[in-house]
């Protein structure tokens, strides 16, 4: 659960037509690019991460060969409640078992299906849940404080309109002295006649626009520690056979998502 | 590692009526070498399905003679099988192999139902996989001997298909197997070429009369049948129906003694 | 538990000296911190149901159902984990297609409680896996008339007429008692249902919860489904007008 929270932030919503996945990148050093944290899984479904990058490529490399499934047997796009019920059933068992640790990854899924559009999250407890809109990822707080503010408004607004407040959301996670760029920004639309597409650097620069200059909602607060990303009532406390294997982050595995 | 990891925890789990066994797994197996033998021939076996598509459904049509080789063995064998309010699907061949793809499509249909997440097998869907496991039983020379249309209403549009035991699977406004291919289809392609947008009754006096031919030709054929129809007010099975006919002629069929 | 910390409870394969597996006990208090659910077994059938607590408004209206299908006849409601009790609920859906497959039948309930609990038996067993964190409620309605099976972490079931996990256990069974539910029809039951939900619904440490109910009973002619929408909102008007009359009550006292 941990593990989630340090991967940058990363925000989903929805309208009644599209649905939109930001997300926030970082570089890991000045050598190196941003990494990439919106990926597409299929024509109708693509996923941004919080996390270990290393699981979520596991996970994604799993959705994608499940959408590519049905397709080649039903030829249909696997429904999106179906495609995460899969993930859930997946990441449930090692949690239970001996030997294994769980997925240190939360994913974001943007998906559009005949039963419309779809934001969805998973957690490594192997909970999921259907969302309106969600935020998750370092100090995504403040994110899911815009989100829970501005709720109403989303599902009745246009593409221009659900994009600038997806952007605000994800602006509020970051520290006053730094600002969205197109360096470290990244954004993936899906809607009933558009596949899902991937805006990276300069295609994004004129979204980043839309919000540039306007007044920052305040300033969050930074109490990361009290944040329960989970607070499912079923409770989240991992049991012990699922404590996550010490190795992580150890010198072999690099937490990639920093 | 993984190999040993991914293997379900209740693998090898008591079978019904039987107790958990601790060594599962581990016992030593003794495994006897047999000869592979497949299908080569089919043994019960239903004839023609005929199928079309009228204005605004679906219905497909075949008799319910189980003949054993040339004798008319059974004579109450449903071959057609309502799948959900969208899709109904009939087949003819091997009358086995059909009950067992028809356990198999209504064990996903109940799936499907406990899911209840409001996806359903579309009529499209259903011939895409019938499609594929039947290609897929051929291409491992161990074929399930039937022909199959699927018809209902894909997002509501008229679908009909048709596939067959070597995997061969085309999309028409009409369909017929077996002998049908040869009787019925050109009755059929000629009513649908006069007016394709027929009505469900015209439909289904066309698959009637179809159907009675077939029992005066077809040796294999019977003249009790059912039909199923799909429409935008759901589908249904029709109770089973015999086929009116006139053997009067056939005192005068001479030269064949 | 006293004995906690003493090194007996890190794997269900090791029992403590008094003789108790601890993992087992943590397990059935997993169950305890999730939202209520309850099923009662009237004269015609099985009704359950579940205080769902909603802990973000965020999440979408009707997400995260706590009451499954298993069979076309067969219904569960859920308490615990909810990641492993969807592993259970597959588990039971295995169980109903594979003995469908081989008998031709759907699946009897008492057959179907015998081997989702030898399931979760087995989960006791082993140091190499812990215990479901989760229990299950099962009922059906069929030609031996209603039937209701609970089944705990420890892989134990029993039958019975009315049954709570959850939160709310306690008092959700003290209510259930109260009711005659031997003489009652489910149309009356989801009624009681539904008031027993909102009475035990702990408004100061849980805020929001949606309401599930499902039923199964002869007028569903022995399938499990959600109660349609009039029935659920007649029966959520008789719970809210119940828990204003009681509170009306409370303050008379006062």
């Amino acid at each position: 659960m941990e593990a989630v929270k340090q991967g940058a932030a990363t925000v989903g919503l929805k309208s009644k037509t599209h649905a939109i996945l930001v997300a926030l990148k970082r570089a890991p050093s000045e050598l190196s690019a941003h990494q990439k944290k919106i990926t597409a899984i299929d024509k109708h479904v693509g996923m941004s991460i919080a996390g270990l990058t290393a699981d979520a490529r596991l996970l994604s490399k799993f959705m994608r060969t499940e959408c590519l499934n049905s397709r080649y047997a039903y030829d249909q796009p696997l429904p999106i409640s179906r495609l995460v019920n899969m993930i859930g059933s997946k990441s449930q068992i090692p949690t239970q078992r001996y030997g294994r640790r769980p997925f240190g990854v939360g994913l974001l899924l943007a998906g559009y299906d005949t039963a419309g559009p779809h934001i969805y999250q998973t957690c490594p407890s192997a909970n999921y849940f259907d969302c309106k809109a969600m935020a998750i990822g370092a100090r995504s707080q403040s994110a899911r404080t815009y989100l829970e503010k501005h709720l109403d408004k989303f599902s009745n607004c246009g593409l221009e309109e659900l994009i600038k407040h997806g952007l605000r959301a994800l602006r509020d996670t970051l520290p006053t002295e730094t600002d969205l760029n197109t360096k470290n920004c990244s954004m993936g639309i899906v809607s009933k006649d558009m596949d899902f597409t991937i805006y990276a650097d300069n295609d994004i620069a004129q979204y980043l626009q839309l919000i540039e200059g306007e007044e920052r909602s305040s300033r969050p607060g930074r109490r990361e520690g009290a944040e329960g990303m989970e607070q499912d009532a079923a409770g989240d406390d991992q049991p012990p056979a699922a404590a996550p294997d010490p190795q992580v982050g150890g010198p072999d595995v690099q937490p990639m998502d920093q | 590692m993984e190999g040993i990891m991914e293997q379900p925890f209740w693998a090898n789990g008591p079978k019904p009526g039987s107790f958990y066994d601790f060594h599962a797994g581990h016992s030593s197996k003794t495994t006897t070498v047999m000869p592979v033998k497949h299908t080569q021939y089919p043994m019960v076996t239903g004839s023609s399905v005929i199928g079309i598509q009228f204005d605004g459904g679906v219905m497909i049509a075949a008799d319910k003679l189980g003949s054993y080789g040339s004798l008319a063995r059974y004579r109450n064998c449903s071959r057609i099988l309502k799948v959900n309010n969208t899709t109904i699907m009939g087949a003819g061949g091997d009358y086995a192999d059909f009950q067992f793809l028809r356990d198999i499509v209504e064990q996903r249909v109940i799936d499907e139902e406990c899911l209840d997440d409001g996806f359903n097998y579309t009529p499209r869907s259903l011939f895409s996989w019938l499609t594929r496991v039947l290609y897929n039983r051929r291409s491992r020379f161990n074929p399930l001997w039937n022909t199959v249309l699927v018809g209902g209403l894909q997002d509501g549009e008229p679908f009909l298909g048709y596939v067959d035991k070597i995997g061969t699977a085309y999309q028409s406004p009409t369909a017929a197997s077996g002998f049908g291919a040869y009787i019925a289809l050109p009755m059929l392609r000629e009513a649908y070429e006069r007016n394709d947008k027929m009505s469900e009754d015209e439909a289904k006096t066309l698959l009637e009369s179809c159907l009675r031919v077939l029992y005066y030709r077809d040796c294999r054929a019977w003249n009790k049948y059912d039909i199923a129809i799909v429409t935008h007010d759901g589908s249904r099975l029709e109770e089973s129906k015999t086929l009116s006919t006139d053997w009067s002629t056939a005192d005068m069929v001479s030269g064949y003694e | 538990m006293s004995s906690i910390g003493t090194g007996y409870d890190l794997s269900a394969s090791q029992f403590s000296p008094d003789g108790r597996v601890f993992q087992v006990e943590y397990a059935q208090k997993a169950v305890e911190n999730s939202g209520t659910a309850i099923a009662i077994r009237g004269k015609d059938g099985v009704v359950f149901g579940v205080e769902k607590l909603v802990t973000s408004k965020l999440y979408e209206k009707g997400a995260n159902k706590r009451i499954f299908n298993v069979d076309r006849h067969v219904g569960m409601a859920v308490a615990g984990l909810l990641a492993d009790a969807r592993q259970v609920v597959e588990v039971a859906r295995d169980e109903a297609s594979s003995y469908r497959s081989s008998y031709g039948n759907p699946i009897p309930l008492k057959y179907l409680a015998e081997r989702v609990s030898m399931y979760m038996h087995a989960h006791t067993l082993y140091s190499m896996a812990r215990p479901f964190g989760s229990s299950v409620m099962i009922g059906t309605y069929d030609v031996d008339g209603p039937q209701l099976f609970l089944l705990e972490p420890s892989g134990i079931s029993y039958g019975y007429f009315g049954c709570a996990i959850g939160k709310a256990q306690q008092n959700g069974k003290t209510e259930i008692e109260k009711i005659k539910m031997k003489d009652m029809s489910i149309r009356d039951l989801v009624k009681e249902v539904a008031k027993i939900i909102y009475l035990v619904h702990d408004e100061v440490k849980d805020k929001t919860f949606e309401l599930e109910l499902s039923w199964v009973g002869e007028q569903t002619e022995g399938r499990h489904e959600l109660v349609p929408p009039e029935v659920f909102s007649d029966a959520e008007k008789y719970a809210k007008e119940a828990m204003e009359e009681s509170d009306g009550s409370d303050d008379d006292e006062l």
